[in-house]
Parts: C-alpha cells; sequence; structure tokens
C-alpha cells in the first residue's frame, strides 16, 4: 500500500496522505478503509477527480479530506465519518446518510441527501435538482442539509424529516426554483431570498420564524459558517421563510373504495 | 294473445314486511310498474331495471332479479334473438332500442396493455412533479416562421383558432330532446368548472345555455334543429354531424313522446312529432359539398374552427382524410359502441367499426399523406374508464367523448329504454315530474368529480411510462403492447403482441 | 419494416435503451486538437458505459476534403458494399472511397467493413430531382439505411465524421486511431445498452448531415417522435432512439428555420404553467410553438451534445432527469456528464455551471468561422 505520507500526528490526528492520480475508484476506497483499521483517522487524498463511492458505508469517526473533485455517491450509506472537499461535488452526495458530516467547499451537483437519516450535509456554493428528497427523522435523529448559493427545481421533494436551509449568497434573484417541497409532509426548510406562491408544492404552506427556529438556524449556521469559512456576518434570522407542511397526509383524499 | 307472450325481462319483488307503505317508488317509477291496492304492488312487466325505486326505497324493500323463467339453451339462438321474433310478429316495425352496442363483439381496449418504466427509464411521480394534460384542438401549421436574432425572437404568423381544453375528455352530443335539459345544464356547468366542453348534440341550445358558450360546440346535423346564426355564434365551434356510431348512415331520432313545448320551441318542430333527421345531410352528396358548408358556417362564425363527427365506417381513413382536406379543424370519430337515445337495434349492433381501429387507421392515414396537423382526432364510442382514454390518446387521439360514461354519472343505469321518454333519474325524459330529479348543480359536481378521477388516474399512467406531457404519448403506439388479438388487427393497429 | 437489413446480427427489431457518459469540447477559434483528449476525457467515465458501445466525433478531421460529404459507411459483407457503390456512384461524383484505417485491438472483435467515401451529388441528379445537395444526401442516407442489406450510414457530413463500435471507449478510440485525428470539436460517448450486444449501428454519436448527438437517457415519446419524423421521410432504422434527436434537429433547424435556441424550446418545451406565467408575447409564441411541434417533445429523461459545423450545444430535459456539467476556459466550452470529465483535460476551468433543465448550453466558432 503506497500512503505516500504517514504525516504523523497532526493536530494529535493519526493522518494519512493518499496521492489518488489515476487510481480506480475501488482501489482508492480500499486503501481509505484500510487506513482506518490502520488507526488513522485523518486521511488527506490528493488528485482525487471523478472517483465514485469515497467514503460509502463507512461507520468510524474518521475524517477525510479531498483535493479534487470526487465522483458520485460520495458518503453514500455513510454512518459517522466527516468528509471534506476542497473542490467541487458531483451527485448523490450523501445519499441515505445515516449519521456524519459532508463538507463541500465549492458547488454540488444534483440529488443531494437522498433519503438521508442523519448527519450533516453543508455546500458552500449552488446545488442542482431534487435536493434532499424524502430525508426522514426520527426522535434525536434529526439530519440537516444546509446550501451556501441557490439550488434547482424539486428542492425538499417529498420531506418526511429534517432541516433544510437555503442561503442564497450573492444572488438576488430566487434562489430556489420550482416545485420547493412538492409533496412534503414532515421536516422543515428555510430559504433565504425572494420566494414566490407559484414556487411553492401544494402541500407546503409559509410560516413566521419564531424564537426556536432562530436557535436553530443560529447554531447551524455558524457550523456552516466554520466549516466552509463562508462570511454569513450579512445573514439575519429573520430574512428567512419557513415551510412547512399543512398535512401530514396530504394524500389522503386520492383514493375511492 | 296473452299479454305475457312476450315474459318479463325482470321480476319485481316487494318485501311487504319492510315496506312502510311511504309510496315513493310509485312516485319514483318512470314507468308506472308499482300501484298502490292495500299495498304495493308491482307490474314487472313494466320494469327495465333503472333501479330508481331499489335506491329511493327507504326500507330497502324492493328487489329487482332477472326472470329466472328458463328457456331451452341455444348457443345460436340467444333469448333476446326469439324476443326480437315475437315483438315483430306481433307489431311489424324495427326494434328500437337505445344507448351503445350490446353484443360480445371482441373489446379491443380490453385486449391492449400499457407499458411502464423500469430501471432503464424512470417512471415520474405524478404526485409531486408536473404532468401535463392540456391539449389544444383545432388545426395546426406544419411548421413556424421564426423572425428576428439574437434570442429576440418573433412568430411571423402565431397558432390561432385553436381551443383550449385542460384535460383531453370532452362531452360528446346529447341532443336536448333526448336528454332533459337539466342534464344539459349539468354538462354545460361541468364542462366550465373542468375547463373542458360539452356539445349541444343536434336539439339546438337552450337559451339558458348561452353564457356558457366558451365551453360549448354547438352541432349542426341533417335535421338542422335549431340552428340559426345566434346559435352558430353560441359556442366555441360548429360541429358538423354527418353521423354518429350508434347509427351510421341514418340521422337522429327523438320519438314524439319526448318533444314538449320546449323542445319543440327549441328544435321548431310542432309538439307531439316525431323528429326524424334526414340519414343525409341533404346539401352533402359528396366530400366537395362538405367543403362548402365547412365553408359557409366558418364565413357565417367568423372562422370559428369546424369540427365534423362522423360514424367509424370501413374507409374510414380515406374519408378523413377527405374531410381534413375539405376544411375541417377536428375529426371526431364515433365507433360503434356509440350511444344514443333512440335507435333500430340492427343499426346499433351491426353497423361501423371499432373506434380503437378507426383512431388507428386515421391517425396512420392522415400522417402518410402528411396532413396530420390539420386536424384534431376525437375518439368516442365505448370510452368506459380512463384506461381506454390513455389507450386511445397513444393510438393517435388527440382527445376522447364521453357520451354514456357522463350519463352513468347521473344515475343512468344503461337500462336501453331512453327511446320511451320514462327515464326515472330525470336524464333521457322531458317529463316536468321527472326531469324535476336531475338537480343540475349535483349533476354537475358528479361530472366534474367523474372526470377529475379519470385526470388523475391517466397522470398515474403517464407517470408510470415516464412521460410528463399527454402529446408524448399521442399516437405513441409503441407504448401499447396486444394480448390475444390476431395478427392482422396488431398490424392494422401497428401495435407489438407482449413480448416483443 | 426492416426485414433482411440484419442476416449478421441477430438483433430484435426493437430500441435498444441505454445508459452512458457523454463528453465534448470545442475550441471556439477553431485550432485543431489531437482526438487523444476526448479519450482523456472519457477514461474519467468508466462507469457509465459497460463495453457495449462507444463513439467519437471528430469536426474539422478532413481539411483536404473540406467540400465533399464525408460518408463513413459499415457494411456487413462485400455484397452489400457492392450494392451500395452501385446506388452511390451513380448518384455522387466519389473524390475518394477507402477503407477507414483503423489499428488491430484485442477488444474490438469482429468488425465489419468500414469505409470512408468523400463525395457529392452530381450536377444533373441534383436537377433531375429538383433538391439542394443536403436535402439529397438526407434522402439518399435514409435509402442507404433502409435498402441496401447489412449497410449504414455512420455520418454524412462535410469535414466531420463519426466513428464507433462496440467495446470499450479506450478501445474503439484505439481501433479507430482517434489519436491521429485533429478536429476543432470533439465529442464522444460511452454507452450502458441493455440489450443483445454486437450491433455496431446501435452506438453514438447518431448523425445525418453535420448533426452528431450524444445521449444520455432514454427517449419514451420515441414512438411518437418516429412517426412524426416519417412524414417528413425521415426512417429511424438504427434501433436506438437516439436516432430521432439527429433528425429532429436537421429537420428543426435546417429545414424548417427555426433558430437553436427555439428548436430546444421544441424538443424540451416549458411548461404550460410557465408559459401561463409569462407576457402575452412570449405566451402566444410558446404557446404556437408548443402546439405545433407537439409530436417533436421530446419526453424521458435526456442529456445529450450535439456537434454541428458551426458549433456545439448542450441540452437536458425539462425536468433535468439526466446529469450535465458545462466549464469555459479560454476559447474552449467543455459539457460532459460529469464534471471530473471535464477537470480531466481542464483541471483549472474559468467557469464550471450547471445548465439547467431545458436550457441549451451553446458554444458557437467565433466570427462564423
Amino acid at each position: 500500500m503506497e500512503i505516500i505520507e504517514a504525516v504523523g500526528m497532526k493536530d494529535e490526528i493519526k493522518t494519512a496522505r493518499i496521492d489518488a492520480l489515476g487510481m480506480h475508484y475501488r482501489e482508492l476506497n480500499e486503501k481509505v478503509r484500510k487506513a482506518i483499521r490502520d488507526g488513522y483517522r485523518r486521511i488527506m487524498l490528493d488528485h482525487v477527480n471523478g472517483q465514485r463511492y469515497i467514503g460509502d458505508g463507512l461507520s468510524e469517526d474518521a475524517e477525510i479530506v479531498i483535493n479534487g473533485v470526487p465522483g458520485n455517491d460520495l458518503g453514500a450509506f455513510m454512518d459517522g465519518p466527516s468528509i471534506y472537499v476542497n473542490d467541487n461535488a458531483q451527485d448523490a452526495v450523501g445519499n441515505t446518510m445515516n449519521s456524519g458530516k459532508i463538507v463541500v467547499r465549492g458547488h454540488a451537483g444534483d440529488v443531494i441527501g437522498y433519503g438521508m437519516r442523519g448527519g450533516k450535509i453543508f455546500i458552500a456554493g449552488d446545488v442542482g435538482y431534487r435536493v434532499g428528497i424524502h430525508m426522514k427523522s426520527y426522535g434525536e435523529q434529526v439530519p440537516a442539509i444546509v446550501i451556501g448559493g441557490h439550488a434547482g427545481d424539486f428542492f425538499g421533494e417529498y420531506l418526511a424529516g429534517g432541516i433544510m436551509v437555503l442561503l442564497g449568497l450573492g444572488r438576488s434573484a430566487s434562489p430556489v426554483g420550482d416545485y420547493l417541497g412538492t409533496g412534503m409532509h414532515g421536516g422543515t426548510i428555510y430559504v433565504r431570498g425572494k420566494l414566490d406562491d407559484s414556487q411553492i408544492g401544494r402541500e407546503v404552506r409559509i410560516y413566521p420564524i419564531d424564537e426556536e427556529d432562530e436557535k436553530i438556524l443560529g447554531r447551524l449556521l455558524e457550523e456552516f459558517e466554520e466549516e466552509t469559512e463562508t462570511n454569513l456576518s450579512n445573514v439575519d434570522a429573520l430574512e428567512f421563510f419557513k415551510l412547512k407542511p399543512f398535512s401530514h397526509r396530504p394524500y389522503g383524499d386520492l383514493y375511492v373504495y | 294473445m296473452p299479454g305475457n307472450f312476450v315474459p318479463s325481462e325482470f321480476i319485481v319483488n316487494v318485501d311487504h314486511q319492510r315496506c312502510r307503505r311511504c309510496k315513493r317508488c310509485i312516485l319514483n317509477c318512470g314507468f308506472g310498474v308499482f300501484d298502490f291496492q292495500n299495498m304495493t304492488t308491482a307490474d314487472s312487466s313494466k320494469c327495465v331495471a333503472c333501479h330508481r325505486c331499489v335506491v329511493f326505497c327507504p326500507e330497502e324493500a324492493i328487489t329487482i332479479t332477472k326472470n329466472p323463467l328458463a328457456f331451452k339453451e341455444h348457443a345460436s339462438w340467444d333469448v333476446r334473438l326469439r324476443k326480437a321474433i315475437w315483438k315483430q310478429a306481433q307489431t311489424p316495425g324495427m326494434i328500437l332500442t337505445g344507448m351503445g352496442n350490446e353484443l360480445p363483439w371482441l373489446g379491443i381496449f380490453d385486449h391492449l396493455l400499457i407499458d411502464a418504466c423500469q430501471v432503464t427509464n424512470p417512471s415520474i411521480d405524478p404526485l409531486r412533479e408536473p404532468m401535463e394534460l392540456r391539449t389544444y384542438l383545432g388545426r395546426k401549421p406544419e411548421s413556424l416562421k421564426v423572425e428576428g436574432e439574437n434570442g429576440d425572437y418573433a412568430l411571423e404568423d402565431p397558432v390561432s383558432n385553436n381551443i383550449k381544453i385542460e384535460v383531453p375528455i370532452i362531452f360528446s352530443g346529447m341532443s336536448y330532446g333526448s336528454i332533459s335539459l337539466n342534464a344539459h345544464r349539468a354538462l354545460a356547468i361541468a364542462a366550465e368548472r373542468l375547463g373542458t366542453l360539452m356539445n349541444t348534440g343536434e336539439g339546438g341550445l337552450h337559451r339558458e345555455l348561452y353564457p356558457y358558450k366558451d365551453h360549448i360546440i354547438v352541432q349542426c346535423a341533417s335535421g338542422r334543429f335549431g340552428v340559426h346564426s345566434e346559435y352558430l355564434n353560441a359556442g366555441v365551434a360548429v360541429e358538423i354531424k354527418i353521423g354518429q356510431g350508434a347509427k351510421p348512415g341514418i340521422g337522429g331520432h327523438l320519438p314524439g313522446e319526448k318533444i314538449g313545448r320546449e323542445v319543440s320551441g327549441t328544435r321548431m318542430i310542432p309538439v307531439g312529432t316525431d323528429a326524424l333527421s334526414p340519414a343525409p345531410h341533404h346539401d352533402i352528396y359528396s366530400i366537395e359539398d362538405l367543403r362548402q358548408l365547412i365553408y359557409a358556417l366558418k364565413e357565417a362564425t367568423g372562422y370559428k374552427p369546424v369540427s365534423v363527427k362522423i360514424a367509424t365506417v370501413h374507409n374510414v381513413a380515406a374519408i378523413a382524410s377527405g374531410i381534413a382536406r375539405a376544411g375541417a379543424d377536428i375529426i371526431y370519430l364515433d365507433g360503434f359502441r356509440g350511444g344514443t337515445g333512440a335507435s333500430p337495434a340492427i343499426v346499433r349492433d351491426h353497423v361501423g367499426i371499432p373506434i380503437e381501429i378507426a383512431v388507428a387507421v386515421v391517425d396512420e392515414q392522415l400522417r402518410k399523406e402528411g396532413i396530420r396537423n390539420l386536424v384534431s382526432i376525437i375518439a368516442a364510442g365505448g370510452i368506459r374508464q380512463a384506461a381506454d382514454v390513455v389507450k386511445a390518446i397513444a393510438l393517435g387521439a388527440d382527445a376522447v367523448a364521453i357520451g354514456t360514461a357522463a350519463l352513468i354519472a347521473l344515475g343512468c343505469r344503461l337500462c336501453q329504454k331512453c327511446y320511451t321518454g320514462n327515464c326515472s333519474w330525470g336524464i333521457a325524459t322531458q317529463r316536468p315530474e321527472l326531469t324535476g330529479r336531475l338537480d343540475p348543480d349535483w349533476g354537475a359536481e358528479r361530472l366534474v368529480n367523474l372526470v377529475n378521477s379519470w385526470a388523475t388516474e391517466i397522470k398515474e399512467v403517464l407517470g408510470a411510462l415516464g412521460v410528463n406531457a399527454i402529446e408524448s404519448l399521442r399516437g405513441n403506439r409503441e407504448r401499447l403492447r396486444a394480448l390475444g388479438l390476431d395478427q392482422t388487427t396488431m398490424d392494422i393497429l401497428d401495435v407489438k403482441p407482449a413480448g416483443r | 419494416m426492416l426485414i433482411g437489413k440484419f442476416k449478421k446480427w441477430r438483433v430484435e427489431e426493437n430500441r435498444v435503451p441505454s445508459a452512458c457518459g457523454l463528453s465534448g469540447f470545442i475550441n471556439t477559434s477553431k485550432k485543431l486538437i489531437g482526438g487523444e483528449v476526448i479519450l482523456d476525457s472519457m477514461s474519467v467515465m468508466k462507469e457509465r458505459g459497460n463495453g457495449l458501445g462507444a463513439g467519437f466525433a471528430g469536426y474539422g478531421i478532413y481539411p483536404e476534403y473540406s467540400d465533399f460529404y464525408a460518408f463513413h459507411i459499415m457494411f456487413e459483407d462485400e455484397s452489400g458494399k457492392r450494392t451500395f457503390e452501385d446506388i452511390f456512384c451513380e448518384k455522387m461524383e466519389v473524390a475518394c472511397g477507402e477503407e477507414i484505417p483503423t489499428r488491430s485491438n484485442p477488444n474490438i472483435t469482429d468488425p465489419p467493413l468500414l469505409w470512408r467515401y468523400f463525395a457529392f451529388p452530381r450536377a444533373n441528379v441534383l436537377s433531375e430531382a429538383g433538391l439542394d445537395a443536403d436535402d439529397f444526401v438526407v434522402r439518399l442516407v435514409m435509402k442507404i439505411n433502409t435498402d441496401v442489406p447489412g449497410t449504414f450510414v455512420f455520418s454524412s457530413g462535410k469535414n466531420m465524421g463519426v466513428f464507433k463500435a462496440v467495446g470499450f471507449p479506450e478501445d474503439v478510440g484505439d481501433f479507430f486511431r482517434i489519436d491521429e485525428y485533429k478536429a476543432y470539436t470533439w465529442i464522444g460517448h460511452a454507452r450502458f445498452p441493455t440489450n443483445t450486444p454486437g450491433w455496431w449501428g446501435g452506438a453514438h454519436p447518431f448523425n445525418i448531415l453535420d448533426w452528431s448527438v450524444v445521449h444520455n437517457g432514454e427517449i419514451s415519446s420515441y414512438g411518437i417522435n418516429k412517426r412524426y419524423l416519417e412524414m417528413f421521410g425521415y426512417e429511424c432504422t438504427l434501433l436506438t432512439d437516439t436516432e430521432v434527436m439527429a433528425y429532429l434537429f436537421d429537420l428543426l433547424i435546417r429545414r424548417h428555420h427555426l433558430p437553436l435556441e427555439v428548436a430546444c424550446k421544441v424538443v424540451a418545451a416549458p411548461f404550460w404553467k410557465d408559459i401561463d406565467h409569462s407576457d402575452p408575447e412570449k405566451q402566444e409564441f410558446y404557446r404556437s410553438l408548443r402546439m405545433t411541434y407537439s409530436s417533436a417533445l421530446v419526453n424521458g429523461p435526456f442529456a445529450v451534445i450535439v456537434g454541428f459545423s458551426q458549433g456545439m450545444f448542450g441540452l437536458n430535459d425539462r425536468i433535468k432527469l439526466r446529469p450535465l456539467c458545462a466549464a469555459a476556459h479560454g476559447d474552449v466550452v467543455y459539457i460532459a456528464s460529469e464534471e471530473a470529465a471535464i477537470r480531466q483535460i481542464c483541471p483549472r476551468p474559468e467557469k464550471v455551471w450547471a445548465p439547467k433543465a431545458g436550457e441549451p448550453v451553446i458554444a458557437r466558432l467565433k466570427g462564423g468561422a
């Protein structure tokens, strides 16, 4: 196994470095898993470009730092680790993630956090379509997605639980597309910026921000600011729209017997 | 000969233990079955199994059964045929009947299966993602000329003269006369609410319904009943009715029993006379005559779209091509299962061809000639459920029309006795004591419910097909497969067998 | 029907759905770039294909024959080739006809005969047919594809060519010696078909004249798009739904003269809800467009990259069910299924963005070069 640098203890964390240039994802992910088994708790990956499934199914308390553009399904089914991406990411980040943290200091693609059940995803830049589809929550396990830029259509489609925050930084037009929260029946979406009724799914209503919301937003945004190194000094909790479903059973009258 | 030479079809049983003698059955039955002589009595020979009495009896004391009288079985001589001969031997004449073809001809819709997406193509979620059913009926150009440059574009000649419907389902023409004014009202109100269209049928349009003009197609049939220039302008399109699926080749028929004062006024014929429309339009003996009438109507209405309704017969493809070239904007194809208020049974049951085949061959013929864009095709005649709508559109129709289904929504039991004018449900009658029962708002709500239910079902299937706009299903035979159809029929429909 | 077209491949006459990886780039200053670059870009997206098809189109590769239509033809056998040449040489003035140079590759097996012809319609044939050269070539291509057994036209544009086969992109690229060509536009495709292998004609790009299309997705409206195109003389013979895309763009843009952006709004039409909310002029414009061209709406998930002589564009379906990423750096515009494919050949682009659903990314040669 060619770990280029067993960097020793960096900030008291046993760190390793892997050069992923031209490496197939299978080999790369195997190396990552081996490094974790060998006790490394921070793994830096260099020259990543398009390798898929990084961090998939991992449950250890480890940190993976990616320099480059990871391929699809980053952190899918992940349950514990933290992943930091110092570039853009592609599609399906955090797919069905159970716990852990994924921070992307660039843009991300479509279908982020699909079926997410816990943990946090922070994207500093923009995201594509179908972000946060059918996220779920139960008790203490509440997933959260915070997006710094704008998002496309179907944001929070069929949301069943969890928290989604869309900051729309650096954008004067609406930060979100159409069909926002379509099919929503649980969870909460916070959107900062212009929002028109025509963009909102018919299962959703806008509610005013209350103290509880301010607390939730405050905590999340503080962490987001730190992790993504984004300046949120101009962001005010009161600028947000809060969207919630007006029914937990929006399709109750769909069928006739 | 004894009065029961032809045995009753149904037997009416009153449970006298339960009967509380409220006499509602007497009041409700339009056919005079019930009477009261110390107790409720029933003359089964008059019963048509319309269930009005059953529904309105507060004690559920009435049951209607098929007369269990045994007939010696005969595979070729169905009892129906024996009875027909008894009737005709008794009184010479054509057997008259109502509604659509009742014989067990092969049902092609029931042998077509719809595709769905699995793996290689995602299905779309109609509950949460957009699903478009909007359809425009009318003539469209083959191409568009775009002027301008650098993103600033305009059309030299935008498409106009099309009718927008929000669902690809319209109501068929059913004449005021064959059905009651309240039924017409219900259809008009429902059409407006749904963003679709109703059709006057050949009996003219009651003045009261003029406000619904944006949702009405006015029909000009061979009898020219109620056709005057104000009428022609009281709709969003004019339909020339050449024929209908229930009786190809013959004209409309409204028995004198159903021609009271109001109908007489709307149709402008004497009270009590039989309104037998001429078989042909006497100014259309050939295709160029049709063109003449089409343009006469266009000139008279400021060039509203003109629809031509035909029964589907053997060379329907060639006829349709002629109609398109004659200037029609819409072709309404009425299949052999189309309904009616009155038709000779021989014509209703034995003349015409199925709508599935007609749509397929007309759509294909028009495409082959490069003129499919000249007309929208409406498919009618036995559209019973949303699945039929999907299949008709996949075969090539732009939209479907429902008549029987609409009446069933209003309470019709398909007793096929419309021509008597005794419809207990207040639908196919002009007797005031009967028509008063059909509340137009109640009726409209039921029609709206029905069409909305079907629209939801259609969206569900479109989603399964991975399609989110109805135009991607239109003419897309590739999404249908046949099960149990012979090769020739499959070739004509251009539908592959399941498995290929 | 296509009876007798397929002797060698026992292929069911059914459409083959497929999933895929796309990449394309254009140097808008018409600077020529070696084919190894598209291969490099595709190498990052191996997961998107399953080795059952790959292909490339290059524009600007035949400068010495730039005024001739360059036909890339696949023959199942010699007899098909003879039949083809009889028809072809009668109608066309052939400047040169030769085998497409290939390199032996162990993973490319059982290749058909692959030839290229640089030709132009004979003047007398054109005047007799009463068509311009482009229309004539389209008609000829349809005729060859339908009537000549085992013979299919891979491409028919000027100064461009389509190279495709059954195999992985790197093997197909190696086989066709893509690295020896230089083009100002390259588009590439890796295929993941879910039907019988071995059908070279089913690989992408699909081409007619200078329109080449690589496509990721499945066209659920194929049945009606095909029947609509048949009304205008296009025959869909290549058993892959992508074929309709190439013909639709030829019909809408070349024959109906719709501007490219408007043609994209036909194929990925805006929703009625959005049309209803726009200003009255736009409403009338888009309503007319949708009414007239309803059978040209392409439904189902798709991302396409289309090359043509004056540029390249990418387009998504209207609810973006397939990925597509774009980038720009200097004179070069990139479009690909995954950002990694772009970053492989352009590590630090000036601009990277995700195209919106139904909105084309269009790159044109500078100054109508």
